[in-house]
């Protein structure tokens, strides 16, 4: 903990107090101050969203559809895939932690774009009032996945506002990412070389090229989608012509890089919180660097892997299911890496650790389950059941929400100047932990059983795994409400945080906490390599150490 | 990899440049960043024209004569009068960043200006023929009427389903282009604006090239378009 | 093998079977992965925890380990997709001469007519022991055909036919679920494969609501509708003749050769000018809306049996591009 003497908040001046009122923050162009509208605004979605699920999972402990009507289960499960995935799981690391970071990070005073950095947040806004609107007019049921002619033909609910809402936040994405790439190749301080970049950095950039090429294919389709809905069209209906399987095609091609741009940021994440509690570089920076990119890039074929029973020959399923394998190895490869950082570690185990380990765990058995996906034998039974849930239920929420909740430990001192309280930090990474096994593991095996996907109703061989997975529910619930209350309660009762409380490696630890609008007082010239920590010696404490250092 | 840019601590007269923007170091940097975010942006709309480009492409294969039957229902003379008009208000654009760069502030006005015309030309054009499908009954959804023969196979009848795709695309791909094309014209006309007041000069005129690789990036689309939707099958 | 385990769906397929193990391989593979990384990971974390004056050494990274590490799991997922894409060429590779069921998916029910013409809703009776080939169209929406006993799923599409085929092994009654959400009754859309003992399923053929043959219904319809009037057996007439077409490789008027499957034959009734025979002109007329999915369904039924009774060899036919194979482009 902090060991000199705190200094009263209120008498530095830091980009939380450098003005007042709603102006300020609604036409702020810190991006750090967007970053924080950002937090504000994705945790109220995950909300959201997260009350979706508890009703779903509600309805899911009995056999029988008795909690609500079928229509209205079929919206639930709608809307929380729609909200969770386009306005929760995309957005939340590259806009919360992303934007707050990346600048500090290479040195820089601001985002290369910093209005468009507004834009993006507005845009993101826009979309998430029109989702808001869908739900309250009665919400869509077509399933996130929108397919047709289901969804052009025969929903009879509020499809084309749920299209624009998520239209809008598709553009938000693609501005953060261009933002983000033109950021890191330009405004990188003197010294700050492609080589010497945190793989914070590096997953951002990798995740930006998919946000930026990927999800213009999807707003395009959506489009397709509305007009095709209001004006009978005929593109993806087949009784006038059109091919439902062209719509899946154009959907899966963004659909399947979208969860790598999930799951990069993360694993950056995930690398920094390694190597400052094992205070160590990393083991193999260069894979590491290498990894990201290509799961970038071969994330981009390997799409039809969702369609294998969907009417594709058989030769474009075997074409798929082996790219599938090829993207399967540097996830594979990360894994190891950041085990091997931890041999001959100094390891301790505050709350960012905690989270890394379980990111470790739960995106191994989620990405091994992927295989099972990608095997087409396997897949022709689990395919559209419980099992393709669980796996991606493991990888977003094992994988990704844990590696956020952990980076947002690990840096609440930064955006905050205050720490949370370690004990309730570790109880409630804790009761993830428990509460998302049982939530989702039990699901595996209902896929094998055969429980299909999107069922209100099921029958009653399958009540146990449903009543364990409900439990583990509401235990995760809490586990996710812990960290919600006592970062409100930190802002105000927490201890000061100093600059660099875990002695960590990295530019941002190198101003103070929170950090001045402009960052650095001067532009750092940077001449050491990234993770130097040994220089930074084996404690995982507070030191001061100056920038340049 | 690219190595580290130069040490981008500013000069003494760019920190006093009122064009340089305070979170950069020098106007190079900016005016780089810019390009690169143009580039990025563009990039990313060739992959939104991309899906359309694609449906298109998926449902010419399948329907091959039907697509050539409504092809031959355009004027291609309107649509090569259009691919001149863009080609020339590309041109105009390109001598609109040349004046830009050379100081000539009413060369500049004048240059953006004829390139609105050129667009709006275009856009009245493409109005005129929107008309003409109305009145022909070729605009999809309940209105929509197809009667025709497949090019070179006389007693082929078209389907009036496969027609209607085309038709669907061929309104959201020249559509969506439009709209791109009045986004260009305004963006033209709040440059036009701002030359004419003096704000760019061979020190700063990043926008006028930026929102020229734009006006370029549309020209470009309709450069696929107009063959794939007007020249099909013509020589049958 | 895995007959009343708990947690674990009955085996009552060959493909199940199959499926099964490669399953079990995939399990004990990601269970020893999972135990040897969480195994390391708690290793380390007690080897390797912070005390007090031990120094972390620093290490780079080893080409040697990258390479090694990412060929050995390559080499692992290689043999999962060679394994996976074996069993799943067999499972849609329907063998020649199985018994045929024609299948018409709508919200909110699964139909069914065997070739004897017997008809079902929900409720699908096969033999044991014998090959079964799912002929399968939707109505209106995707919906997806899942026994889950059998381990075989394939989405039901408009407009068009899919295929899927299975050995049952034994007898008994299991789940059939709608797999591809299809709107508000979708965990609704659910039934029962009953599959008996060959004798329990002749007297259920003879019983269960036997109307003619499909082949015979579809013959009448073929009469009815006017189609012999121009495909004729004996003499040419104006359309081709249809004597043992089913399978065989048609050539076109633009030049292509395709197989005439299931989806052709459906084409060509409803779409009848998009792949015109050669030598023939563009002129019959589409049956489009003017039959039922059933009735196609029957007519179909007749014109892949015209012929087969007669020919006593069937000519080399290629691998039947099954229905489920076709691109958006396709046959």
């Amino acid at each position: 903990m902090a060991t000199a003497a705190p200094v009263e908040l209120g008498e530095r001046e830091s980009y939380l107090n450098a003005g007042h009122g709603f102006k300020s923050w609604l036409l702020t162009r810190d991006h750090k101050r967007i970053s924080m509208l950002y937090l504000l605004s994705v945790t109220f979605f995950f909300f959201i969203g997260g009350i979706f699920a508890l009703l779903i999972r509600l309805e899911l402990l009995t056999p029988a559809g008795d909690l609500v009507q079928s229509d209205t289960y079929n919206k639930l499960f709608t809307m929380h895939g729609q909200v969770m995935v386009f306005f929760f799981l995309i957005p939340a690391v590259p806009a919360v932690l992303g934007n707050f970071l990346i600048p500090i990070m290479i040195g820089a005073k601001d985002l290369a774009f910093p209005r468009i950095n507004l834009l993006s947040w507005y845009f993101y806004i826009g979309g998430g009032l029109l989702m808001v609107y869908t739900i309250l007019v009665g919400g869509v049921d077509t399933g996130w996945t929108f397919y047709t002619p289901l969804s052009t033909e025969f929903a009879n609910t509020h499809v084309i506002t749920a299209i624009l809402g998520i239209f809008l936040a598709g553009f938000s994405s693609i501005l953060t990412g261009l933002n983000f790439i033109v950021t890191i190749h330009r405004m990188r301080a003197p010294g700050m070389t492609w080589n010497r970049l945190p793989l914070f950095v590096w997953s951002h950039y990798a995740t930006s090229i998919i946000q930026v090429l990927g999800t213009p294919v999807v707003a395009i389709t959506l489009v397709l989608v509305a007009l095709e809905r209001l004006f009978h069209l005929g593109i993806f209906n087949p009784q006038l012509g059109g091919d439902p399987l062209l719509f899946q095609h154009l959907f899966w091609f963004y659909s399947h890089p979208a969860v790598y741009i999930m799951i990069l940021p993360g694993m950056g994440i995930v690398s920094e919180i390694v190597c400052c509690f094992s205070r160590k570089r990393i083991f193999g920076y260069q894979a590491m660097a290498m990894a990201v990119l290509g799961i970038a890039v071969l994330g981009f074929l390997v799409w039809a892997h969702h369609m294998f029973v969907a009417g594709i020959s058989v030769y474009s399923a075997l074409v798929f299911s082996l790219l599938s394998y090829f993207v399967a190895v540097p996830s594979a490869v990360k894994v190891f890496n950041w085990t091997a950082t931890m041999y001959k570690g100094s390891i301790s185990f505050q709350t960012p650790m905690l989270y890394a380990f379980g990111f470790i765990g739960l995106f191994t058995i989620g990405g091994l389950t992927g295989l099972f996906l990608a095997c087409l034998g396997v897949d022709v039974h689990v395919t559209d059941t419980y099992f393709v849930i669980a796996h991606f239920h493991y990888v977003m929420v094992g994988g990704m929400v844990v590696a956020y909740l952990g980076g947002m430990h690990f840096w609440w001192p930064k955006i905050s100047g205050r720490m949370y309280p370690e004990f309730w930090g570790k109880l409630a990474a804790l009761i993830v932990f428990i509460g998302f096994n049982l939530t989702f593991f039990p699901q595996f095996i209902l896929g094998y059983m055969g429980m299909p996907r999107r069922y209100h109703a099921y029958p009653a061989e399958f009540q146990i795994l449903n009543v364990l997975s409900t439990a583990g529910a509401t235990v995760l619930a809490v586990g996710y409400l812990l960290p919600m209350i006592y970062f409100v309660w930190s802002m105000r009762y927490g201890p000061i945080a100093p600059a660099n409380p875990w002695n960590a490696a990295g530019l941002e630890w190198q101003i103070p906490s929170p950090p001045p609008t402009e960052n650095f007082e001067e532009e750092p010239v940077v001449t050491w390599e990234a993770y130097n920590y040994e220089d930074l010696g084996a404690v995982p404490e507070k030191q001061e150490v100056s920038v340049g250092h | 990899m690219a190595t580290n840019q130069a040490a981008v601590v500013g000069t003494h007269a760019d920190q006093h440049d009122p064009a340089l923007l305070h979170h950069f170091a020098t106007k190079e940097q900016q005016k780089n960043s810019a390009s690169l975010g143009m580039w990025l942006f563009l990039g990313q709309e060739v992959m939104f024209f991309g899906g359309m480009f694609c449906a298109y492409l998926v449902y010419r294969y399948k329907y091959f004569g039907d697509f050539g039957s409504a092809s031959q229902t355009l004027n291609i003379w309107y649509g090569a009068i259009n691919t001149g008009v863009l080609l020339c208000s590309s041109l105009t654009v390109v001598l609109a960043v040349r004046a830009a760069q050379l100081n000539k502030r009413k060369a500049l006005t004048v240059w953006l200006l004829l390139t609105i015309v050129l667009g709006l030309a275009f856009l009245g054009i493409k109005g005129i023929e929107y008309a003409e499908k109305f009145q022909d009954h070729h605009i999809p959804g309940p209105t929509f009427a197809y009667h025709g023969t497949v090019p070179s196979h006389p007693n082929q009848q078209v389907d009036p389903h496969h027609a209607e795709i085309y038709f669907s695309l061929y309104f959201a791909m020249t559509g969506m282009h439009a709209l791109h094309m009045i986004i260009g014209v305004g963006l033209f006309g709040t440059l036009a604006f701002w030359a004419w007041r003096g704000k760019y000069s061979a020190n700063y005129y990043t926008p006028i090239e930026n929102a020229g690789l734009y006006w370029h990036f549309v020209d470009i689309v309709w450069i696929y378009l107009f063959p794939l939707l007007y020249l099909i099958d013509r020589h049958r | 093998m895995f007959s009343r385990l708990p947690f674990w769906p009955d085996a009552a397929s060959t493909n199940a079977t199959h499926v099964d193990a490669l399953y079990i391989f995939l399990v004990m593979v990601s269970a020893i992965m999972t135990v040897l990384i969480f195994a390391t990971l708690v290793f380390f974390a007690v080897k390797f925890r912070k005390r007090p004056g031990v120094k972390p050494e620093q290490i780079e990274g080893s080409k040697i380990l990258e390479i090694t590490w990412s060929t050995i799991p390559f080499g692992v997922f290689l043999a999962f997709f060679v394994w996976g894409a074996v069993i799943f060429f067999q499972e849609r590779t329907p063998p020649q001469d199985a018994t045929e069921v024609y299948t018409v998916a709508k919200q909110w029910m699964w139909k069914f007519e065997h070739a004897g013409g017997q008809r079902e809703i929900n409720e699908l009776h096969v033999p044991v022991g014998r090959d079964v080939k799912m002929i399968m169209t939707s109505q209106d929406v995707i919906h997806s055909f899942y026994i889950p006993a059998f381990r075989i799923k394939q989405d039901v599409l408009p407009g068009r036919y899919t295929t899927e085929w299975f050995h049952a092994t034994k007898p008994g009654t299991y789940h059939l679920f709608c797999a591809e959400y299809c709107g508000t009754e979708h965990s609704g859309m659910i039934g029962w494969v009953v599959v008996m003992d060959p004798r329990d399923y002749q007297a259920w053929l003879t019983t269960g609501g036997g109307n003619q043959p499909m082949t015979d219904t579809g013959a009448k319809l073929f009469s009815d509708l006017g189609c012999v009037m121009c495909h004729r057996a004996d003499t040419p007439g104006r359309g081709p003749s249809l004597v043992g077409i089913y399978n065989r490789p048609v050539q076109l008027e633009d030049g292509r050769t395709i197989v005439a499957d299931d989806n052709y034959i459906r084409e060509s009734i409803m779409e009848p000018n998009a792949k015109v025979v050669k030598g023939f002109r563009p002129i019959m007329p589409t049956l489009q809306g003017q039959i039922s999915d059933d009735q196609l369904n029957e007519l179909i039924a007749y014109v892949k049996s015209i012929g087969q009774s007669q020919m006593t060899e069937p000519e080399t036919t290629q691998q039947p591009a099954s229905a489920a194979g076709a691109a958006p482009t396709g046959q």
